[in-house]
């Protein structure tokens, strides 16, 4: 597979994979037929990221004359800059990784260990438990808001927890919200992989004596790397990108995550979109580099199934 | 069940539990428990009870009976269009943001070059927060300076694709299915993966072509993950919000049920019991979804 990749990628001629040889010359012509097809929704897909990254880079007098889809004149990184200190990024972006990754390591812990317990261990009500934590999911985060907010603002903690002295306005209140609410897809979604794995393993562990935790983190786990990999940076993305919760549990502007502090960048009276535009890329720009950084986690995820058969 | 537990009578001891596995399923199952009903359930619960009064959120609570639904359903202009509204982002997404993305995974699937290329740049909308993709559909469809009015060339009389309340929402709908796309590809790259290849190749033997093969052979095996991206599609059309407040606040056409709660219960009109009744309809509209896949979901695992 490494070395198909490794062919120059500029010889437009297909290669024919040893693997389909048979039906390769046939279908030659509709092959062109597909890349130009998957080009151009690529390019279509790409096109209003690459427009944010190309108004970003252009001074607002000149697209506020000729529009944004125009012949540049002056391309700087100034913006990039400016967005960075006028909105103090770093600091926002700092309190986002301490929402998110432990929100996302505990998410994934408790995950799955209960869809281990759903779909490898024979406890009455497991399947009630699956529907409990699926369900739970799926509501709608609006309709949890009000008593939400009464319970963060009435549970006290002590003053090296939390300087609001409650849940409320603290980091807690949004790293217990997202787990709570995120362990239910995770669940769902690995309870589905595990029913995937081959049972032998278990059976064959169990009669070896092995306990609830061993068939768990020395046999299931490890087996469902690909499928937490893969969870990972989907719950990192959906923790990161989440301004709700954060909207209503936190009210000290110095605590809120990283997606309101465009907020920042907002005019009063006239907003300079490509210094959003810039904001926004910065933004963008985490998440973006984790899913290409993991994405041989995810392709690997992806792909494990394929040799099962 | 007499012949499983004689199938099984081997050695699977199904309950026999040591001690130290009944504390390890007892703190491992109850913290993740406990947490869902205090963060999930038990606010839903008192989501619905404060849908029967009239509550501003400070003072005492007053028991109000039905007279928040009445309110809703006959003199609260902004909310059957928002129901309509859910239900064509359901409809949108559900049948053309999801079907592309299938066809588009079936492309893939097929093993051309460059597939990697196709997947990451497919992939790549769905980790961006909605309010970024709310804020590049206005840099795409702004009427001074957005790009599809300049290609049009229409300076003098632009078409204010996210002002005009016959067309914002389908604008909306095709940002949000920017992202869905992706997503619904991916998993279902994932689920063509593992679809056993002797399959496909004992349908060419018996003469089907690739058209059959996909219908009659590979969608059907694909169950497990029909179910979950039809969950997906349904949750993301329901809880449509940050797109919508990002680009006018869910106002003029974009009226969601989503928007109208928040409105109701984080502004300043303080009118919680009447926001919980909308929050209490969006919850119905929503089991009546969940509880259709559950039944598949369960279905399917009692067969395994």
């Amino acid at each position: 597979m490494s070395a198909a990749i490794r062919v120059p990628a500029r010889t437009g001629e297909p290669a024919p994979s040893a693997r389909r040889s048979g039906s390769a010359r046939a279908s030659r012509r509709g092959r062109y037929g597909v890349h130009i097809f998957l080009s151009a929704v690529s390019l279509a897909f790409l096109a209003p990221l690459l427009l944010a990254v190309y108004a970003s880079l252009r001074p607002y007098e000149e697209t506020a004359e000729h529009g944004y889809f125009s012949f540049p004149k002056k391309l700087s990184f100034d913006y990039y800059r400016e967005a960075y200190t006028a909105s103090d990024m770093g600091k926002y972006f700092a309190n986002t990784l301490i929402i998110a990754v432990p929100a996302v390591l505990v998410t994934l812990f408790l995950a799955a260990f209960v869809a281990f317990a759903v779909a490898r261990v024979d406890i009455r009500g497991g399947l009630a438990l699956l529907v409990f934590f699926t369900a739970g999911n799926l509501l709608p985060p609006q309709t949890l808001v009000t008593p939400l907010y009464v319970l963060f603002l009435n549970v006290d903690l002590p003053w090296w927890m939390s300087d609001s002295m409650s849940l409320y306005d603290s980091y807690w209140a949004l790293i217990l919200v997202n787990i709570g609410f995120q362990v239910g897809f995770c669940v769902f979604v690995l309870a589905n992989f595990m029913r995937t794995l081959p049972k032998e393993i278990l059976e064959a562990a169990i009669v070896d004596g092995a306990g609830v935790w061993t068939r768990f983190w020395r046999i299931t786990l490890p087996l469902c790397r690909p499928a937490i990999a893969a969870l990972a940076t989907l719950e990192f993305t959906w923790i990161y990108n989440d301004f709700l919760w954060a909207l209503i549990f936190i009210s000290s502007p110095d605590k809120l995550p990283i997606t309101s502090s465009l907020n920042n960048l907002r005019g009063q009276f006239l907003t300079d979109y490509n210094l959003l535009a810039a904001g926004s890329v910065l933004v963008a720009l985490p998440t973006i580099l984790v899913f290409l950084l993991l994405q041989r986690h995810f392709v690997a995820g992806l792909t494990l199934g394929s040799n099962k058969g | 069940m007499p012949q499983r537990t004689a199938r099984r009578a081997g050695g699977r001891g199904t309950r026999r539990f040591t001690r130290r596995d009944v504390v390890v399923l007892g703190v491992l199952l109850g913290i993740p428990v406990l947490l869902d009903v205090v963060i999930v359930w038990g606010p839903a619960l008192a989501s619905v009870g404060l849908s029967f009064t009239s509550w501003d959120g400070i003072g005492d609570i007053h028991w109000a009976g039905g007279d928040n639904y009445e309110h809703l359903v006959e003199d609260y202009p902004a909310f059957w269009p928002a129901v309509r509204h859910n239900l064509l982002w359901v409809a949108f997404l559900g049948l053309a943001a999801t079907p592309f993305g299938l066809f588009l995974a079936v492309l893939i699937d097929r093993g051309v070059r460059f597939s990697r290329f196709y997947q990451s740049v497919l992939y790549l909308p769905v980790v961006l927060s909605l309010a970024i993709v709310g804020f590049m559909a206005q840099l795409l469809l702004g009427t001074d300076q957005g790009v599809v009015n300049t290609i049009l060339d229409n300076r003098n009389d632009p078409v204010d694709w996210l002002g005009d309340s016959d067309i914002n929402l389908w604008m909306m709908m095709l940002a949000a299915s920017w992202r869905h796309t992706g997503y619904v590809m991916i998993l279902y790259l994932a689920g063509l993966k593992a679809v056993d290849p002797a399959l496909k190749e004992a349908a060419a033997i018996d003469g089907a072509n690739e058209r059959q093969t996909f219908f009659r052979v590979t969608f059907p095996t694909l169950r497990p993950v029909n179910v979950i991206v039809g969950v997906i599609t349904v949750i993301e059309a329901l809880r449509a919000f940050d797109i919508v407040y990002a680009v006018n606040k869910g106002r003029n056409g974009l009226e969601l049920l989503s928007v109208l709660i928040t409105d109701n219960i984080v502004g300043e009109a303080g009118r919680i019991g009447f926001g919980s009744a909308i929050a209490v309809v969006l919850l119905g509209v929503s089991l009546v979804f969940v509880v259709t896949f559950l039944v598949q979901e369960l279905r399917g695992a009692r067969g395994k």
